[in-house]
């Protein structure tokens, strides 16, 4: 096998598990404290990538494009929250997904409205879009700074939830939020904060994946699932759990859809093979998900309850 | 006769509901009345249309009898099973490239399709079902919602079927006697089948295994402790309400001609469940007027703006944080 080519794949593999992780991340915050399942989740991805590519059309500056999107995702998140879904904590779980599936049609609609049918797609920066030679192969500048900001979004969430007054705040409402109460903590202040926060990390990933797929119309009810997935194979409400659960995702994805048709050209005739490749290649992770769910279905690391 | 006991000695917010089933179980007239009216009322309206050649109208009612065949099979296992489903549409999509698929390799025998889409949904219901009811909640959502992604995904991917453009439909599924290209004999086997799930599910709603089904939603564990198996009877219902539900989708497949993977995208799982929430979780009239007036909706907004779905999502926002409050103002609050 080409090592050169495998060293890509896996880079691109990890690149997209972590921009996975930003997205399963935020929703791990709102699902596993919250307890809210929340499929505007998705409105906040596409609105980072739309916010992005206009502002980095718009000013030419591809940075200042990534730090708009997070602020208006994360804005958005913090209005959203005071105007609907604070109310949706005490509804069950039938209601959230209607009142957020909802949400996420205006937001898709609202966006066809704004950009057109066709989306936007952007040009890498001139300083990102060079690459570099690392054991014989090239590795894309902006896959590698996609890693290094990942990495660094991920710590910088680990320290804040373990570290920091904040983390203690969050961790505390989420345990127990009537004692946090009595204890003189503002719990609604904390889950407001900590859904902006979802909805923040959510339009980073957004803002991050424009270069390479550009923003589109119906790209936040596709992520989605995905973030399901994660969320379900990781452990519900365990962000040790997102963390390992996006990066597995995002290399099977990258590495099956790369590879599967190769494989199944071992075993199988090579037309059916390069038919079944594609197929079988895009619903792989949800393979992981069942087999998952057949043996562990509390996921990988199920939270520690109380 | 273990369960009526259990039911009776549960919790007082339990027991009240249980008291409400029965009394309606005793007057049992007045709900297969109402609901007997409301088929009759639709056979009328489709009579009237066809014969006044109103086949624009005629077209939008024959859409909504057949939703409505999807939309009391969710209704069903979301109000009696208490299992919410978001992977509904998936089944619709199954029934229909049933057809679609035999189609295409020039079967047209109507039995081989229904065989085809029967079976192909009991397995789908059942080896998915066998692990997301290992679940339950908001892990059930969403374990249901990704399996249903798996298909979709699988029928994008599979260029032979059309892939993402979808498949045309040249022969419609043949039975002897009937004509399904004939728009007014479609209507008359939709109304059929509609007719037929509804009493099917009245039927096992009463039964001892729609006991067991709604007494597990109340209270598990007390289920469990009379000997009954609640995940066997969920999956159970869960194949069964597939399988119901692919009929619609052979219905879809017949009368639009055509199947693409749109018909399953979640988002049509979502529409589902809006319907069942706006008529009513677990009336079948309200899963027939949520049909309906999803259907009006769609009709009267993608005619006004293309971008309809902004409303349409504005609507469901509104129903969810509203609903409780206005039948509680009007006294239908329960």
């Amino acid at each position: 096998m080409d090592t050169a080519l495998l060293l890509t794949q896996v880079l691109n593999g990890l690149q997209y598990g972590l921009l996975l992780f930003l997205l399963a991340g935020g929703l791990t915050l709102v699902f596993g404290i919250l307890d809210v399942i929340n499929l505007a989740h998705g409105a906040f991805f596409l609105m980072g990538a739309f916010v992005a590519a206009a502002i980095t059309l718009t000013t030419g500056s591809f940075l200042l494009g990534i730090l708009l999107a997070a602020i208006v995702a994360g804005l958005f998140g913090l209005i959203l929250e005071f105007a609907i879904v604070k109310h949706l904590y005490e509804m069950d779980h039938l209601d959230q997904v209607l009142a957020t599936f909802g949400i996420l049609l205006c937001v898709d609609a609202a966006a066809h409205y704004i950009f057109g049918p066709a989306g936007i797609s952007i040009p890498l920066p001139a300083w990102l879009s060079g690459s570099f030679a690392f054991a014989g192969a090239e590795l894309p500048a902006y896959r590698v700074f996609l890693v290094v900001s990942g990495v660094a979004i991920a710590v910088g969430l680990w320290l804040l939830l373990t570290r920091t007054r904040a983390g203690i705040l969050i961790r505390a409402a989420a345990s127990d939020r009537t004692m946090a109460e009595v204890l003189g903590i503002e719990t609604k202040l904390v889950f407001a904060g900590l859904f902006a926060a979802g909805a923040l990390l959510a339009g980073l990933a957004g803002a991050f994946i424009v270069p390479i797929t550009g923003a589109t119309i119906g790209m936040g009810s596709q992520v989605v699932i995905l973030a399901f997935v994660i969320i379900i194979i990781g452990g519900v409400g365990s962000m040790t759990g997102a963390f390992a659960a996006s990066l597995i995702v995002g290399l099977i994805d990258t590495l099956g859809r790369a590879y599967l048709s190769d494989i199944l050209k071992a075993v199988l005739p090579a037309d059916a093979a390069s038919a079944a490749g594609p197929a079988i290649g895009a619903i792989l992770i949800y393979l992981v998900m069942a087999v998952m769910l057949a043996f562990r279905p509390e996921g990988l690391f199920p939270p520690v309850r109380r | 006769m273990a369960i009526e006991t259990a039911d009776s000695s549960a919790a007082p917010e339990a027991g009240q509901r249980s008291a409400r089933e029965m009394s309606g179980r005793r007057l049992p007239d007045i709900g297969a009345l109402s609901i007997a009216g409301i088929l009759g009322a639709i056979l009328m309206a489709g009579i009237v249309l066809e014969a006044s050649g109103q086949l624009f109208w005629f077209d939008v009612l024959v859409r909504i009898v057949i939703l409505a065949i999807a939309a009391v099979s969710v209704s069903f296992i979301v109000a009696t099973a208490g299992l919410v489903s978001f992977g509904h549409a998936v089944f619709v999509g199954i029934g229909a490239y049933s057809v679609g698929i035999a189609a295409h390799h020039e079967i047209t025998n109507g039995f081989a399709h229904l065989a085809i889409a029967l079976g192909a949904s009991a397995f789908f219901a059942f080896v998915t079902g066998l692990l997301a009811l290992r679940t339950r909640g908001i892990h059930f959502i969403m374990i249901t919602m990704a399996f249903s992604q798996v298909v979709y995904y699988v029928m994008i991917g599979l260029t032979e079927y059309g892939g993402d453009d979808g498949l045309t439909i040249y022969d419609n599924s043949e039975f002897p006697l009937l004509d399904l290209s004939d728009r007014g004999q479609l209507f008359y086997v939709a109304m059929a089948v509609l007719a037929g799930a509804i009493l099917f599910y009245k039927l096992l709603r009463q039964s001892a295994f729609g006991l067991v089904l709604s007494s597990a939603r109340d209270n598990e564990q007390r289920v469990r402790a009379s000997g009954l198996d609640p995940i066997r009877h969920r999956l159970i219902v869960y194949v069964i309400s597939a399988m119901i539900t692919s009929l619609s989708g052979v219905l879809t497949a017949n009368l639009t001609t055509f199947v693409s993977p749109d018909l399953m995208a979640w988002t049509r799982s979502g529409e589902l469940l809006f319907i069942v929430t706006l008529g009513g979780l677990g009336s079948m009239i309200g899963a027939i007027a949520g049909s309906g007036a999803f259907i009006g909706l769609e009709e009267v907004l993608s005619g006004w703006t293309t971008y309809w779905h902004f409303h349409f999502g504005l609507f469901l926002i509104a129903i969810t944080l509203f609903r409780r409050p206005i039948a509680r103002r009007l006294g239908l609050d329960t």
